[in-house]
């Protein structure tokens, strides 16, 4: 995690699952407060449940409300299969890009 | 509930259906009502699919998904199931269980063998599927076969798709069950057309508990599958999430009622309904006017009930019938019932009972310690307390072995699998014929002892049971039999595996013992002691399986095994009309009935269960028993051994001697001993590998007052003293 003129980056690894959550909630929101921008690389989350989805729903939600932007970025085929098994690929906005030989 | 337990029981269940399905499969073939077998294996294949989907294995589900479209196929009569489908399916549940046994392994990804493997399964599976119909759906990406069907007087939605509407409880994720893994589940039965995945019940971050689930869902669903298949993939959180499932074209009246119990707004929700595709935008507001109408005038049906049964809305709808209903919620009825039956059993970690075991050997052992210290005390009342608990403990030593008995039918039914396999092989056409299976054997035991039995069917089909041309030249039905067997005798237990095939030939084994040195050409043998020559280890050659008629490949091997659980075997044969092995066992490998005797200054003990009786040796008999070694037991020779001698004990004989008779396998012996000390139990201790090879003593135990006994080998000693006898009288001769 860098802090850089009121954009920070984190990148998420291994689960995101109800086992893992309380971990992943600290990294979301600890430096939200610090930062007017947040991109958050999903590209080594290896695994993602409902209490992970409900996570990246609630920072989203959280950063909207303090006027503050927050992007998930580099989805790993985990977090792509669960969005789309949700719909959710539109909630979120950011864009996603399709791995290879998907 | 942890996740790792309910997946492990998982595991146990789906080798359990498996097996179950294997069982019908083989059964389908003599069975009178093949449909019931189709159904059960319709059934297991149905149920793994669903725990698995549950886990999320989207592998075991992929491909249990095409095997069910097959099966479900042969359920509806659209396919006959012949040979070259039982074998098919058969090799179907070997991929199942391949799969399950990788992810047991901790391996994710199966490896690509095992995947190209399922590849071809599914192909050869999907053949049948393509036969009847032109329907595949590969389990990821059903088509799509919309018939639109006009709406009916503006009163019901035009969508052909089920409506299906989640609300999951808070406790969901805490429970060990993802939402996900119920929306991947649907993906398996049909096509998610549509989905709205509604947030709005998470709470601000400070409210927001991270275990909770806030999740619902809208589901625009397109399924073949039958309102009671879909109400089935929700079985394991029916009790905390609100479930609306509506059919296809309901009434608008009935979304308007689901619209109105649900927590969320109306309007909002509405929204999700037309999101997802369930209703169009007319529809909702034909609802919400409707809706607004009766609130004006007399309050609708709705509104007033919040959570109505789902039964009682399809019926007003006019959907079913009521008799229909009533006949369905029956049937549950009875499927709970079921349950509440295998509720009764529950499943302990083998672990756990070991150690239960363990710690009633050590009570049995600190309970005799203290019977024996009262014992020698002159306190009346103590002796009497401490012989109401040696009493219980003998009780709860009785339960804690029971606890690991299981039945043997388990495992003879395996057997089942490997004749019909081994038989198409060999091109023989092979019965199997089970008997005794509800015999029971303790666990450990029964572990064991799957191999050798392997050995021993494997043997009798291909060297045992001729070619149905040999076996109709003799007179025999081309069909041969094999035959298990169990059942209990005198503490034992004895596993036959029999078949009517051509026997041994007694004159071949012979030569072929007396070429490789085994017995001389002058020893007089038995037929039974001939055939015994087969579990020689110089036995088993490979020259020799074609040389003979009969066995011999590797039964050294079994009987090691045998020996090793303390048990042995013998053979019967009749040439032409087939052998008999015949395996005993010991009942338990832990803690038994023991008999014990003295000898000098040392303790020994004998399993109870093997004493016949016990006798003095009178002088006259001593006098005679000086220079042979057998007395005379009303009217019968009963050779015997005499423990001090055998185990070369010092000192001189005291003046009285008693002859313990011991039974095992059908011959008698009788045991030369100083002290007849009575009944205990002995906890197995066994020896260590040091004392591997000594005969005669199978084991060690240890007494109340802490010394050591060995405990006696007696079908060993009994071997001795037969043999013993058998050479004086030969040398004497």
């Amino acid at each position: 995690m860098e802090n850089q003129s009121g954009s920070c980056q984190l990148r998420l690894e291994g689960e995101m699952t109800i086992f893992t959550a309380a971990d992943i909630r600290e990294r979301l929101f600890a430096p939200l407060p610090h930062c007017q921008q947040m991109d958050v690389d999903l590209s080594q989350v290896s695994e993602l449940d409902s209490a992970g989805l409900q996570l990246m729903v609630l920072a989203k939600r959280e950063a909207t409300a303090m006027g503050k932007d927050i992007r998930f970025a580099g989805h790993s085929p985990a977090v792509l299969d669960v969005l789309e098994i949700c719909g959710l690929t539109g909630y979120f906005g950011d864009p996603v890009v399709m791995a290879k030989g998907d | 509930m942890n996740l790792d337990n309910a997946l492990q029981t998982f595991f146990v269940e789906s080798h359990e259906l498996l097996q179950a399905m294997e069982d019908a499969l083989l059964d389908i073939e003599h069975s009178d009502d093949p449909v019931e077998s189709v159904n059960a294996i319709f059934r297991a294949a149905h149920t793994i699919k669903g725990s698995a989907g549950l886990f999320g294995l989207d592998g075991i589900v992929a491909f249990t998904h095409v095997m069910e479209s097959v099966l479900d196929k042969v359920r509806g009569n659209d396919l006959a199931i012949d040979d070259g489908m039982v074998a098919l399916l058969l090799s179907c549940g070997d991929h199942i269980k391949v799969l399950l046994n990788s992810l047991v392994d901790g391996q994710e990804q199966s490896d690509p063998a095992v995947f190209a493997e399922g590849a071809v399964l599914i192909e050869r599976l999907s053949k049948y599927l393509g036969a009847s119909e032109n329907q595949i759906e590969p389990a990821t990406l059903p088509q799509q076969h919309e018939t639109r069907v006009e709406a009916m007087g503006g009163g019901f939605v035009e969508t052909d798709n089920w409506h299906i509407s989640l609300h999951f409880g808070r406790s969901v994720l805490r429970n060990g069950m993802d939402p996900l893994s119920f929306l991947r589940y649907l993906g398996t039965m049909g096509r998610i057309v549509g989905i709205s995945t509604l947030l709005d019940a998470i709470p601000p971050a400070a409210e927001m508990d991270h275990e909770s689930c806030y999740l619902s869902f809208e589901i625009n669903f397109q399924s073949d599958a039958d309102k009671a298949a879909i109400e089935g993939a929700f079985e394991f959180v029916r009790d905390d999430c609100v479930i609306h499932i509506l059919p296809p074209r309901s009434r608008i009246a009935d979304f308007l009622e689901l619209i109105q119990n649900l927590p969320e707004e109306d309007m909002r929700l509405g929204d999700m309904l037309v999101r997802c595709g369930t209703l169009t935008q007319k529809e909702l507001e034909e609802a919400l006017a409707l809706q607004s109408a009766g609130a004006s005038g007399n309050a609708p049906e709705s509104g007033e009930e919040p959570k109505r049964p789902i039964g009682e809305i399809v019926v007003e709808a006019g959907m079913v019938q009521a008799p229909v209903v009533e006949a369905a919620l029956e049937k549950q009825k009875h499927i709970k019932e079921a349950k509440g039956q295998e509720n009764r059993v529950i499943r302990v970690d083998a672990e756990k009972l070991d150690n239960l075991i363990n710690l009633v050997g050590e009570l049995v052992i600190a309970g005799a310690s203290a019977s024996l210290l009262s014992h020698r005390s002159v306190d009346v009342p103590l002796q009497e307390a401490t012989s109401n608990i040696s009493r219980l403990v003998e009780e709860i030593r009785d339960s804690a072995l029971q606890l690991r008995m299981v039945q043997i039918g388990e495992t003879f039914r395996r057997f089942n699998r490997v004749v019909r396999d081994v038989s198409r092989e060999l091109g023989k056409d092979i019965e199997l014929l089970i008997s005794g299976a509800e015999t029971e054997l303790d666990k450990t035991v029964v572990e064991k002892i799957g191999d050798p039995l392997m050995h021993l069917v494997r043997n009798a089909m291909d060297h045992g049971i001729e070619s149905a041309e040999l076996r109709q030249s003799r007179g025999k039905p081309a069909k041969g039999t094999l035959r298990l067997n169990a059942y209990h005798e005198s503490g034992s237990i004895v596993i036959e595996v029999g078949d009517d095939g051509g026997g041994l030939n007694r004159e071949r084994i012979l030569k072929k013992a007396i070429d490789k040195g085994l017995v001389s050409p002058t020893q007089n043998l038995s037929d039974q002691e001939i055939y015994m020559l087969i579990f020689e280890a110089g036995f088993s050659t490979a020259e020799q399986v074609s040389n003979l008629s009969g066995r011999g490949v590797g039964m050294d091997v079994v009987r090691r095994n045998i020996e090793a659980l303390r048990g042995t075997c013998e053979l019967d044969s009749q040439e032409g009309q087939g052998s008999t092995v015949r395996i005993r066992l010991p009942l338990t490998l832990a803690i038994i009935d023991g008999f014990q005797i003295g000898v000098g200054s040392a303790s020994y003990v004998v399993p109870l269960d093997m004493v016949k009786e016990c006798l003095e040796l009178s002088s006259e008999e001593r006098q005679k028993a000086k220079d042979h070694h057998y007395i005379n037991l009303r009217g019968e020779v009963l050779p015997f051994v005499r423990l001090r001698e055998r185990f070369s004990e010092k000192g001189q004989a005291g003046p009285r001697e008693n002859v313990v008779v011991v039974q095992y396998g059908g011959q008698k012996a009788g045991l030369v001993v100083d002290e007849l000390m009575g009944e205990l139990q002995a906890v197995i201790k066994p020896l260590g590998c040091l004392f591997g090879n000594l005969k005669g003593v199978s084991g060690s135990t240890i007494l109340g007052n802490g010394e050591v006994a060995l405990i006696l080998d007696v079908p060993s000693l009994i071997q001795q003293a037969v043999n013993a006898d058998t050479q004086m009288a030969l040398s004497q001769a």
